[in-house]
């Protein structure tokens, strides 16, 4: 008999890593080996398993619009940091190194451009962005966004990718989820279409508000869609979760999403549906 | 209700109340009435100076005491006629948001909030005042009735959090809120929210979009509770205090941020002291809430109520 018998299985790295730099990178699914050109090809999905890779705003923007019509707005609203925040770092400096790291403003990116042909305005979050968490800023640009839609009568599309309301700016934060819900009362009355579009992952204070407030709430596949995150809810309920529990097929089983669609067809599923709903 | 529970920082009024009445059992002998009213007048004293400097921890704990006034007291005892209302039509009765109607000093309202226990047993009843996807979902049903009866809605807040369930999650948590946002944003009656205890994020913004945002001064609101805002950034329970300075939580920090109307102030030591006291106070306040917005059209109503959320928050722009 053995000496060392090990009770519990290996620790396993469960968190999906961000793109990494070089020449060739390794699905966290299938541990496919590919070719960062042949992923980029491939819109940043796994030639093998269909891994949808996390990306951000820049990503999206070329999956989704026509080259050279997307147009960035409100680039210049940033966060004021308005509890003078800290942990073991000022929130203040978080954001400055953040922004110029990422070369984003914010955990939202907004703007407008063409989508065949179709003008559509368009926010995506950045998961890489303080875990594309919701505070004044993101609260602002969503406003902005879908009263760009309003004015210009044209669809608002929302890719959602997010841990949540930010902590940092407590019940500020909170606030926005009130904010961006009641703004998508006016696109409904004035029956403009918004369409939502989640990734993985879309947790916590966006999903609880415009994160499934979509005419259409479209996922992506493999994609962590919940309200609480999987940590707490096993904390609460003291058992583990089954395999599947919160992600995209599971969601759409349970009737939150409409359908779940593959980043390669994405385009054209939107395409279609902004036709159908006459925009 | 149960035995006096007694907070850490309020010892030292309880130790000189007992020290009084220890001395009113042996004063039959000797006139000693003078120094028991010297006394008496300083447990007041320490009572007004304690709970002037309170922390924001301080205040999170008398938020949770648990003799404070909960919904249901003071539906009870602010409220006539109340008949409550059940179900969400679809799945299921929860027990952790409690609503129905009223009168308000003989105005129809629509009335309802969390629902915590005041034990154990009426505790895992409550959920804890945990709502579930259902809870949300009788809320708007609600709304709706209150709304096609041109009656004012009044919804209480006391919520550790909406609950985070296996089921909640299939039942679609998140969207339970996210249409009550969306929905009471539009509303054509009057909604005046108060947050009588704790304000935990979308669980009690979940029922807490309002004309009127009022708090009682010893409640809390913010996005997380103290404790799991300590235990994501210091990796620790143990930092709970500061925690709750860094997410200024308390009625004069949302005031200050101009996130809330009006604070309610509590009688002297907190709402669970004066319990009576504090069912005039609100009584009177939301008379007079209900009255001012029944004046207001139904237009500007909700363009106001829209204005309002729209303003909140905090930015540059450069």
């Amino acid at each position: 008999m053995a000496w060392f018998v090990r009770s519990k299985s290996n620790i396993q790295e469960s968190e999906q890593r961000e793109m990494p730099d070089g020449l060739w990178t390794k699905c966290p699914s299938c541990g496919e080996i590919i070719y960062k050109k042949q992923l980029e090809d491939n819109l940043y999905t796994c030639p093998k398993c269909d891994h949808h890779f996390r990306i951000g705003s820049d990503e999206y923007i070329q999956i989704l619009f026509d080259e050279g019509t997307f147009v960035e707005t409100n680039r210049n609203i940033q966060s004021a940091d308005p509890l003078d925040f800290e942990d073991s770092k000022k929130y203040a400096d978080r954001i400055k190194e953040l922004q110029r790291k990422q070369n984003l403003s914010d955990a939202l990116t907004t703007g407008y451009g063409l989508l065949k042909s179709k003008e559509v305005s368009f926010g995506c979050m950045n998961f890489n962005f303080i875990g594309g968490s919701m505070g004044s800023v993101v609260g602002e640009k969503f406003f902005r966004a879908a009263k760009y839609s309003l004015q210009k009568r044209i669809p608002l599309i929302v890719v959602s990718a997010t841990g949540g309301a930010r902590m940092q700016e407590a019940a500020f934060s909170l606030m926005q989820m009130a904010k961006t819900s009641a703004v998508l009362g006016e696109l409904a009355e004035a029956k403009i279409p918004y369409i939502s579009i989640l990734t993985d992952p879309t947790t916590g204070g966006v999903s609880a508000s415009y994160g499934m407030l979509g005419d259409v709430n479209i996922a992506e596949p493999g994609a962590l869609i919940g309200f609480a995150g999987p940590r707490v809810i096993e904390q609460t309920i003291k058992r583990k979760l089954p395999p599947g529990f919160q992600r995209s097929e599971f969601l759409v089983e349970h009737g939150m999403v409409d359908l779940i669609v593959s980043r390669k067809k994405l385009k054209d599923t939107i395409y279609k549906m902004i036709l159908w709903f006459g925009a | 209700m149960a035995t006096n529970v007694i907070l850490d920082f309020e010892k030292p009024i309880f130790d000189l109340e007992s020290k009084i009445s220890e001395m009113r059992n042996i004063s039959d002998d000797i006139d000693i009435s003078s120094e028991i009213e010297v006394l008496e007048k300083k447990v007041e004293q320490l009572r007004a100076e304690i709970y002037r400097n309170l922390t924001r921890w301080q205040r999170v704990q008398i938020a949770r005491h648990p003799q404070r006034p909960i919904t249901l007291d003071y539906i009870t005892n602010c409220f006539t006629d109340f008949i409550e209302l059940h179900g969400d039509r679809t799945f299921r009765d929860d027990p952790a948001i409690i609503g129905g109607i009223a009168n308000l000093g003989g105005e129809p309202v629509m009335v309802l909030g969390h629902q915590k226990g005041r034990d154990t047993k009426s505790n895992v009843y409550r959920n804890f005042g945990m709502a579930n996807p259902e809870g949300y979902r009788k809320a708007l049903r609600l709304f709706k009735i209150a709304e096609k009866f041109g009656r004012p809605i009044i919804n209480f807040l006391d919520t550790p959090g909406a609950y985070p369930g296996l089921e909640a999650e299939e039942r679609g948590q998140a969207e339970a809120i996210a249409r009550n946002l969306l929905e009471m944003s539009k509303l054509k009656v009057p909604i005046i929210v108060v947050i009588i205890g704790e304000g935990a994020s979308g669980g009690a913004i979940g029922i807490g979009v309002g004309d009127r945002i009022l708090m009682l001064e010893n409640a809390w609101y913010s996005v997380i509770s103290p404790e799991s805002c300590s235990s994501i950034l210091w990796r620790s329970w143990d930092f709970k205090e500061q925690a709750a300075e860094a997410l200024q939580l308390t009625s004069f920090d949302l005031k200050a941020h101009n996130l809330i109307d009006e604070i309610i102030y509590e009688p002297i030591g907190g709402a669970h002291r004066n319990p009576q006291e504090m069912f005039r106070i609100m009584s009177e306040v939301l008379s007079k809430e209900v009255s001012e917005l029944s004046k207001t059209k139904e237009m500007d109503l909700i363009k106001n109520r829209r204005e309002k959320f729209y303003k909140m928050g905090v930015w540059i722009e450069e």
